[in-house]
């Protein structure tokens, strides 16, 4: 199945996308799905859990997906 | 009223949120702006480009306002972040909060202040003056400063 993956700030300059579209399995968690990401060059820039949000709303690493979700990896906030 | 929250691109005019939570039932308004700083961690910085994950940093100012509201029992609250460029000086949030009372209002700004640092999807981009540019992470430790 297939997600939008979204990116900002300094990871989407690591990984040189703002959006990507990914396919993972069937019900895979967001930490598979991370491990697919991983996959990509510039991936090294992410930490081991970084926060992720999914259709907008803050998610855990396990989880489950489900396709056409918007999973957005957000780096270190800093509004203010 | 009810608690306002917003993304603006346009500078952040801290006299109209003040009309906009004008309520005689208030004793106490506290407007607080945070402002760009001509230093970080010990650089120079010449201004700052803030971006956001703007339909979810929208939705989370909002439910920042709603909590705050509930938590602190005042529905006159309006929240204001800029992205973009900006220049040294210029305010990047501004949070004005009307309250009965000192306590209350104090008490709502703080917490309001410290919620977006913690979990509204903002970033910012700091130009320093050697002409450079880094993404700041709050998460970093500081380098260490001479005392």
């Amino acid at each position: 199945m297939s997600v939008t993956v979204l990116l900002f700030a300094s990871y989407a300059d690591a990984l040189g996308a703002s959006r990507l579209a990914l396919d993972v399995g069937e019900g895979a968690t967001v930490s598979e799905l991370l491990s697919r990401l991983r996959e990509r060059a510039g991936a090294h820039a992410l930490p081991p859990r970084p926060l992720v949000a999914v259709n907008e709303e803050y998610a855990s690493p396990d989880r489950a997906l489900r396709a056409g979700d918007t999973v957005a990896i957000i780096p270190p906030v800093a509004g203010g | 009223m009810t608690p306002i929250a917003r993304l603006v691109r346009d500078p952040i005019d801290p006299t109209a949120l003040l009309r906009g939570i004008a309520n005689p039932a208030n004793g106490a308004v506290v407007l607080f702006l945070g402002v760009v700083r001509d230093v970080n961690d010990g650089r120079a910085v010449t201004g700052i480009e803030y971006s956001a994950y703007e339909s979810m940093a929208a939705r989370e100012l909002a439910a920042i306002a709603a909590e705050a509201a509930e938590r602190f029992g005042t529905n006159d609250i309006v929240i204001e972040h800029r992205l973009g460029e900006l220049e040294l000086e210029e305010a990047s949030v501004a949070i004005a909060v009307a309250h009965p009372r000192r306590d209350g209002a104090y008490s709502a700004s703080r917490w309001v202040i410290e919620e977006l640092k913690r979990r509204v999807p903002i970033w910012k981009l700091e130009h320093y003056a050697d002409g450079t540019r880094e993404w700041v992470d709050p998460t970093r430790s500081p380098a260490v400063s001479a005392p």
